[in-house]
């Protein structure tokens, strides 16, 4: 572990409640007509993108819009199902700023900043006042008011929704206010392209390198400042509830040019997903947590049972959560009910294919308030479960399993969102951000349209307005160092090395590395299992090396045009980058914490236990090129509430 | 075990938008009815590079039927049989043993081909960038319950915010026309208060620009109602035209 290099959080003196406050007070300003001449890129047309790139625009800054969706509408924030929390106590019911701080404090198992959290809770509110002026329909109440409801736990309603559609709502709001932007001239909007490579002038961020995917051109983009708002990473698992195309491109590359990676093993699965069956199933889809308000989780008594669930008479059912943790049952967190029902399928315990499903059973529900009540409650979700599995969930229990589903881990940013690059600025997803080791339900829209709203639009001009910047060119040396690294990289994965290259599919390379870091680095984490998976990583990659590779029949291996395995090439050799950290990150971190569980560190109940006296700070990674990474430590000091252990027994 | 199936597919084959383009037949075994329409497809292009032959190009992404990437059709319907369903939810045991699937890209003139099945449908946005938002700056929005809406008026506006941009609408239409998703778009935001500032601007702005991007006119076909993988009801159709001429 070397400390040579310093982090500078930028974090503020003085009490919390009044801290950004106080930050934008000082924070320097750009006269209006010198925003004209410094541009901004963004990558990536999420909540964060999105709402950064128009929020700045109508500030007057020019900005360029990278994405390689084919319109910015498709991010994948459109597919978050639960809603967005804000401390706006509409219902009167205790909420508050310092409530919604707290508990995401908590909520993170004391591995978040405080300021950070702080800075969060307090944004909320005003981007529900936001989200609604661009006409977002959120569910309201009889009078018209806004309705809220509560969310994974917690004990006040301040979860705003549209009804299983919030992401999309939010999106569109976002993505709307960005074409507004479009249309006036001030937002370049360039879709259709994958970023590979950033460009640095004198370590300073100053522009990208990106990958035309439809001609197959590389493109230099410069600008005053970079920000990388491009999601998550949890497709390193291959298999996940993410969007199959979303990926960690942008993120490694930026850390391989200096970008500091933070808590890169914080990794959250979700417990309520459709589990998997086939051996090409592509994606696993997220069945809504709200299913576990009425539906209880069981398994056969026997192992092995293999009667369908109808015939099994209650006493040999096991309500498995109901009988471990009598007051929260079947509500206990996402990570607790996950690592339950994991333990008992490794024990053989499972059913449905592979043993690897568990039931989620909305009988007593329905026998209680009726078809008509559940049918109205849940109805999207009984049809979705059933058009994916062709099982009809009134009649037999729902079979789900956990699966990944966010990333809290991501580039180290400080206060400002800027990484340790400077000008490179990373929004949403992306960051490590405020979410600690695990992340409350409805709080990634939140933090999201907080970076990108209201807090990448404080902090990005006053780095504009500092020093004064070289005119960058897309002649300038830096940009045509990158293109020809990226073009290098390109001809290395083209290049018909050995016998056979090219003609194994990169799916399948990938498939490979998701089954390998789900066993080692998912719900559950040991010292051995992480060392053992990353010599096998190390052999998955190099094995891909030699036997992977793309061909290029339409092109003539020249890489030209549209070539969708290129694209999961480049993605892959990112994603195996990413693995080895993550299983460094999960090594070198000796403790249980929020989504992080090492089997070493766990109460005689099967319980995590956290050590703060060794890990209370945040691991930040710096890429070394060969060498192993270098891990970096910001401490985490908490004043406002003292660290406690979570209990849900 | 489910009993596995046999399919021959039909698929388009078209190298860039300027080029010809053609069917190719492929013939797949052993499908596990359990698979999506996609998942078949991925099958076969594995298959396909495992010959050293270029893949089948088609748009997708989050295949849960949210982000509105991918849609072709499916023996000439719009995103295939099933009801109320993108081409990425449709799975296999909706089809019979033996059967021929024939896929093809959205036909229209504002969405050129760009390869295979996959289109360009930037159209899409240049009619929104017309005016399909709430010109609100950030920091500038009121608090949020000062604009009261009624629970039927947020509900109606929702079931037409739903739509996600697919175009399925101007795919199913023999007209080619877009007015589905023009019509949902002004029935979103002009049911709101907050549309009400723009509301009369909007409705003309964006069927003019749906004009300009070479979409046909409604024709009372009322296919789009039925392709459409969100539900979405043709009646906005009907509502819009009001908003044009009224007032």
């Amino acid at each position: 572990m070397s400390d040579a290099m310093t982090l500078d959080p930028r974090l503020p003196d003085g009490p919390l409640s009044t801290a950004w406050q106080r930050t934008r007070d000082n924070l320097p300003l750009i006269s209006p007509s010198n925003r004209r001449h410094l541009r901004i890129l963004v990558v990536g047309s999420g909540l964060a993108g999105a709402s950064a790139a128009a929020s700045l625009a109508e500030q007057g800054y020019p900005v360029t819009l990278i994405t390689y969706h084919d319109s910015p509408r498709r991010a994948h924030s459109v597919a978050a199902q639960g809603g967005i929390n804000a401390a706006k106590n509409y219902a009167n019911d205790g909420d508050s700023v310092e409530r919604l701080f707290r508990d995401t404090v908590k909520g993170g198992d004391f591995r978040a900043r405080e300021a950070g959290c702080h800075r969060l809770a307090e944004i909320s509110g005003a981007i529900i006042d936001q989200c609604v002026a661009q006409g977002v329909p959120f569910a309201r109440e009889y009078g018209g008011t806004l309705a809220t409801r509560s969310f994974g736990g917690t004990l006040v309603s301040r979860t705003f929704y549209a009804r299983g559609q919030t992401g999309q709502q939010l999106l569109y709001g976002a993505v709307q206010a960005l074409l507004r932007q479009v249309a006036l001239g001030r937002v370049t909007l360039l879709p259709r392209r994958d970023m590979v490579e950033l460009i640095t002038v004198d370590g300073v961020a100053r522009g990208v390198v990106c990958r035309h995917l439809l001609s197959g051109e590389l493109e230099a983009h410069t600008a005053n400042a970079v920000l990388l708002a491009s999601g998550g990473y949890a497709n390193v698992y291959f298999l996940s509830t993410n969007a199959v195309k979303s990926n960690a491109s942008a993120l490694w590359r930026a850390h391989r040019k200096g970008a500091c990676f933070a808590n890169p093993c914080f990794t959250q699965i979700h417990p309520t997903c459709i589990p998997s069956g086939d051996a090409h199933q592509s994606k696993l889809t997220l069945m809504s947590e709200s299913l576990r308000n009425d539906g209880r989780v069981w398994l056969p008594a026997l192992p092995g049972d293999s009667r369908p669930p109808e015939a099994i008479p209650e006493a040999e059912r096991d309500y498995f959560l109901e009988r471990q943790y009598p007051t929260y049952g079947n509500m206990v967190p996402r990570d607790v009910a996950s690592r339950r029902a994991r333990e008992l399928c490794l024990r053989g315990r499972g059913v449905g294919p592979g043993g690897r499903s568990v039931y989620l059973d909305l009988a007593d529900a329905i026998r209680r308030e009726g078809t008509a009540v559940i049918e109205a409650r849940y109805g999207n979700l009984l049809q979705m479960y059933e058009r994916i599995t062709g099982e009809d969930p009134r009649a037999t229990p729902l079979r789900i399993y956990p699966a990944p589903h966010y990333t809290m881990g991501g580039l180290w940013v400080d206060y400002h969102l800027m990484s340790t690059i400077p000008g490179l600025f990373v929004l949403g997803e992306a960051n490590f951000s405020e979410h600690g080791a695990n992340r409350l339900g409805a709080s990634a829209l939140m933090q999201a349209l907080a970076d990108g709203t209201f807090i990448a639009p404080a902090t990005v001009p006053a780095w504009l307005a500092g020093a004064p910047q070289p005119e960058v060119g897309v002649e300038h040396p830096a940009c045509l160092e990158a293109l020809a690294a990226a073009a290098a990289r390109l001809r290395a994965l083209l290049a018909p090395a050995g016998r056979g290259r090219g003609a194994l599919p990169v799916d399948g390379f990938h498939r490979e590395l998701g089954l390998l870091m789900i066993g080692a680095c998912g719900i559950s984490r040991s010292g051995p299992g992480l060392r053992q998976a990353l010599t096998e990583v190390e052999t998955l990659r190099q094995r891909f090396a030699e036997e992977g590779g793309v061909t290029d029949p339409a092109a003539g291996g020249a890489g030209g045009g549209l070539n969708g395995e290129l694209e999961k090439a480049l993605r892959l050799v990112d994603f195996f980058g990413l693995a080895d950290l993550m299983l460094r990150d999960a090594l070198a971190r000796e403790e249980s914490c929020g989504a992080h569980f090492r089997e070493e560190h766990q109460t005689p109940e099967g319980e995590p236990r956290r050590d703060d006296a060794r890990f209370r700070h945040i691991a930040a990674w710096e890429h070394a090129g060969d060498a192993p990474p270098r891990r970096h430590v910001e401490p985490l000091t908490y004043t406002a509430l003292p660290p406690a252990a979570r209990s849900y027994r | 075990m489910p009993t596995p199936l046999t399919l021959t597919f039909k698929i388009w084959r078209q190298i860039r938008p300027d080029a010809p383009g053609g069917l190719d037949t492929h013939r797949l075994e052993g499908l596990s009815p359990d698979l999506s329409l996609l998942e078949a497809l991925d099958v076969l292009n594995e298959r396909l590079i495992a010959r050293g032959e270029r893949p089948i190009t088609f748009d997708h992404d989050c295949r849960e039927g949210i982000c509105g990437a991918c849609g072709f059709l499916v023996n000439g319907q719009a995103h295939g049989p099933a009801a109320e369903t993108t081409v990425c939810q449709l799975y296999l045991r909706q089809f019979r043993d033996g059967q021929v699937l024939v896929l093809e890209p959205w036909r229209a003139r504002a969405f050129p081909v760009q390869q295979d099945l996959m289109v360009d449908r930037s159209a899409f946005d240049r009619i929104l960038q017309a005016g399909g938002y709430c010109s609100v700056n950030t920091g500038s929005a009121p608090e949020a319950n000062s604009l009261l809406v009624s629970r039927e008026a947020a509900a109606s506006a929702f079931d037409a915010a739903t739509c996600i941009g697919c175009g399925a609408c101007v795919a199913s239409c023999p007209n080619a026309s877009a007015s589905l998703f023009v019509a949902a778009k002004l029935a979103h935001l002009g049911q709101l208060p907050q549309g009400q500032p723009e509301r009369r601007q909007r409705a003309n702005a964006l069927q003019e620009q749906m004009a300009r991007e070479g979409f046909g006119h409604c024709g009372n076909h009322l296919e789009c109602e039925a392709a459409c993988p969100k539900g979405i009801s043709a009646d906005w159709i009907s509502w819009m035209r009001r908003e044009r001429w009224a007032g």
